[in-house]
Formats: structure tokens, sequence, C-alpha cells
């Protein structure tokens, strides 16, 4: 049986991985490449690296550590931050990335999902979106971090995607990022139902009751960060959880 | 240890080649025949799409390459599609190694998504490409299609309905998973199939 999937996310900057971290028996906690064998061995189903400071000039770096990454760890990872080309991503799978996610310049180019799943396949093609309620009820996109609004409903900008050749939706509730009161249920939900794609729930994931609310029905996998970096929760304590709560995971 | 991967026109590659430094082999990643057919062992990778891989691999004539290895050859995701007669994908026949058809995921029979996406585990398990690895242990699965089920299924695994997770014809063995991202799981098997 397909088991839902657990994918802690590490955000990085210049090569390191930034958030605290509490990790007492990581000799580095700043290294992405420690911290994702780490999580590797725990359990976790997949990883996600953001690169927050991407940067032309920095990818180079970027792809360096990705193919440190690709040699230390055996499980899928998804590397996102900055991307706005083919080069880009041509870049980071030669690199030994499995998957790419793009937020900002797809947005600004839907083409660029067209063209990215067209060159490498829709399998390795994430589209990120970050979503924000507006007092009308509905999501809508934001751009560049969650800082810059747009009028796009978000609904719609995940079927576009997905029919231009998106494989997978993250979804990041802005409201709930950092918040630890939950993942966004309703939105998570209306889009899962709506495309074909798995959608990973993102934002807001505090306790295990969370996970287990938004695996239950909507998501087909929940990413979190700073819980699993500062060891609020581990991932093999999550799984148990979930395991006795009948959600299928590895 | 010689290990030729095909490079051909089908997906991402790179994680193969990596997977297999991982673990002390250098492969050689070439379309060239005498070097494929040199090698001790062949990896036939791919993701993408079936008609135009075959396409590819007949232009090139690695096709006759394929059916002419004697040396153990592993098949993988989609490279285990093309060993297969025929698929559903853009009506292709294929090598005709394996004599399953494969055919796509009805969603509206499994009432689940498509493609599969994820962990999955793989039971039935037979030959020696498997040897070390527990009954229903999770590899990692992205496919739109399956390979039936038949007489050359040495794995089985459940996605709405039952479908060949690996499949194994004299030489040739193919998976559906991606070894080389299915954590131990997967580096036990490539292990194995390098032992083979």
């Amino acid at each position: 049986m397909l088991t839902k999937r657990i994918i802690p996310c590490l955000d990085i900057k210049d090569g390191r991985t930034v958030k605290g971290t509490n990790f007492v028996n990581l000799r580095d906690a700043g290294d992405p490449v420690e911290l994702a064998s780490l999580y590797a061995t725990e359990g976790a189903d997949e990883l996600v690296f953001l690169d927050i400071t991407a940067t032309n000039e920095k990818r180079k770096t970027l792809a360096s550590l990705v193919n440190r990454i690709a040699h230390k760890i055996n499980i899928p990872f998804t590397v996102g931050g900055g991307i706005s080309s083919v080069d880009d991503v041509r870049l980071l799978l030669d690199a030994g990335a499995d998957k790419i996610s793009v937020n900002t310049a797809a947005f600004k180019r839907p083409e660029l999902i067209n063209e990215l799943a067209g060159s490498f396949g829709s399998q390795c093609v994430v589209l990120a979106i970050d979503a924000k309620k507006h007092d009308d009820g509905e999501w809508y996109v934001y751009l560049n971090g969650g800082r810059v609004a747009t009028d796009k409903k978000c609904i719609d900008w995940a079927v576009e995607g997905v029919s231009r050749g998106a494989g997978e939706i993250l979804l990041t509730s802005m409201d709930h990022d950092g918040s630890k009161n939950g993942f966004a249920i309703d939105i998570t939900s209306q889009i899962s139902s709506l495309v074909s794609v798995p959608v990973i729930a993102s934002g807001g994931g505090g306790t295990p009751e969370h996970f287990f609310e938004v695996l239950q029905h909507h998501a087909d996998a929940a990413l979190a960060a700073s819980i699993f970096h500062f060891k609020e929760i581990s991932i093999p304590d999550l799984k148990d959880f979930l395991r006795k709560k009948q959600i299928p995971v590895r | 240890m010689k290990v030729a991967i095909i490079k051909y026109n089908a997906g991402n590659v790179k994680s193969v080649e990596i997977a297999l430094e991982r673990l002390g082999i250098s492969p050689v990643l070439t379309d060239d025949p005498a070097e494929i057919l040199s090698s001790d062992k062949i990896i036939f990778p791919g993701v993408g799409e079936a008609s135009s891989a075959m396409e590819y691999l007949k232009n090139r004539k690695l096709d006759t390459v394929i059916l002419n290895a004697t040396q153990p050859f592993l098949g993988i995701c989609l490279g285990m599609q093309l060993m297969c007669l025929h698929s559903a994908e853009n009506d292709t026949v294929c090598l005709g190694i394996f004599q399953q058809n494969v055919m796509q995921f009805d969603v509206n029979k499994i009432h689940l998504k498509s493609p599969q996406i994820g962990w999955n585990n793989i039971y039935n398990l037979k030959t020696s490409l498997f040897k070390g690895v527990a009954e229903n242990s999770y590899c990692y699965f992205v496919h739109g299609y399956f390979a039936t089920l038949g007489e050359q299924t040495i794995a089985t695994s459940n996605y709405g309905l039952e479908y060949s997770s690996a499949l194994n014809h004299k030489n040739y063995f193919g998976v559906q998973f991606h070894p080389e991202k299915s954590a131990d799981t997967g580096s036990k098997i490539i292990q194995n199939f390098l032992e083979s």
C-alpha cells in the first residue's frame, strides 16, 4: 500500500542550514549534508532543500552542495529556491537532485512549467505555492517568499500548474507557517480533490495530531521544518503515532 | 567491475550513477554498443515516455544491443517497461524480453491518484535480486503505467490492483521502483544485482 510521506525541509543559505537546529549528536548542525543524512537514517521519506539566498552567482555553490547530498543520502530529494530556467534545473539535476521546485518564476512565466516538464518530465517538477486566506474566504497566491500578494486564487493556479505539467503541488499556508496550530485543512483538501497529482501540505504542523489530521483524508505528504530541527517531534515517534492511527507510513 | 549505464533520451540517469558511486562503483554512462556489451553488468534506467524512448533506441541500434546482452542486466522504471512486450503508452511495441504488457493505471477503477508517487511495499519476492530483503519492504515508486502479473514476476506490489514491481527472465531483471532512491532496501537490491 502506498504510504503517506513525511518530508523535513531544510532552508539553505550560502550552503549552510539556517533556522536553528537542536541536534547535539551532530558535529556540525549547520551542515545540510549531515542533517539530511540524519533525517534519512531516521526514516524521512523525502527531503526538500530550499535555497533562500539563491542568486545566479551562488547557484554553483548550491550545485556542489546538491552533489554532496546526492552522494550521501539514498532517498529522493527536491531542491528549490530562485529557479527560473531550464538551465538552472539542468545544473541541479546533473548535480544529483531528483526533483526541483518552482514558485515565483513559474507564476510570472507559467510556460516555465511546460518547458521543465517537457525537458525533464513531470515527475521532477514540483510546483510550490505559498497561499494566504483573504477576508472573502478564498485562498490567494503569494510570491517572493510570501511578501508579494497576487489576485490569483490558489485553486486556479494549482489546476493550471498541473495542466502545464507540474507533477506535485507543495502547498504552504502562509497563515499557518510557523504557527504550530495545524495545517490548512480546507485549502489542502480542496486542491487535493481537484488535481490528479500528489499534494504536499506545508505550514502549521506542530503536533503529531496535526499530521494525522491533514494526512487522514487530504494530503499525500506533509512537510515541516523547525519542529524536526528542534526535535520537538522525532520522525520515528511521529511515524509510530500515525501507524497507530491507521495512517500507512513506511 | 565494469558497469555500463545505457545512455539514451529518457530522463534523469544521474541518480543511478551517483547511487553506484555511493556503493564504490564508477559506472560508465554510454550509448556505444561495444562499450556496453564489454561491461560486466548493464543498467538500463529511464524516466519518460515509452514511444519516443523506443524510437531513440531503435535509431541507435541500442535495441539489438539490449537483446544481445548476456551479462546481468537491470532495467529500472521505464527501462523495465521497455523490456516488456507492449506498452499502452502511445501504443508502443517494446523489446519483448518479458512477456508482460504495460497498462495505464485507470484512476476511475483504482480510485487513487496517478501517477503513483511514493513508497510502496514489495512482496512475493523471488530470485537472488531480493536476497536479504524482507517481504513487504518499502521501495520508492514514480509511475503512471504498470506491468501486469505473470510467470516472470519476481516481486508484486498493490496500487488499487496488483502488478509486477519486478520481473526476471534469464540474465535480465527489471524493477518498477527506483532502487537508487529506495534507502537501504534499494542499496541492498543494487548490491545483489552487482553480485549476480
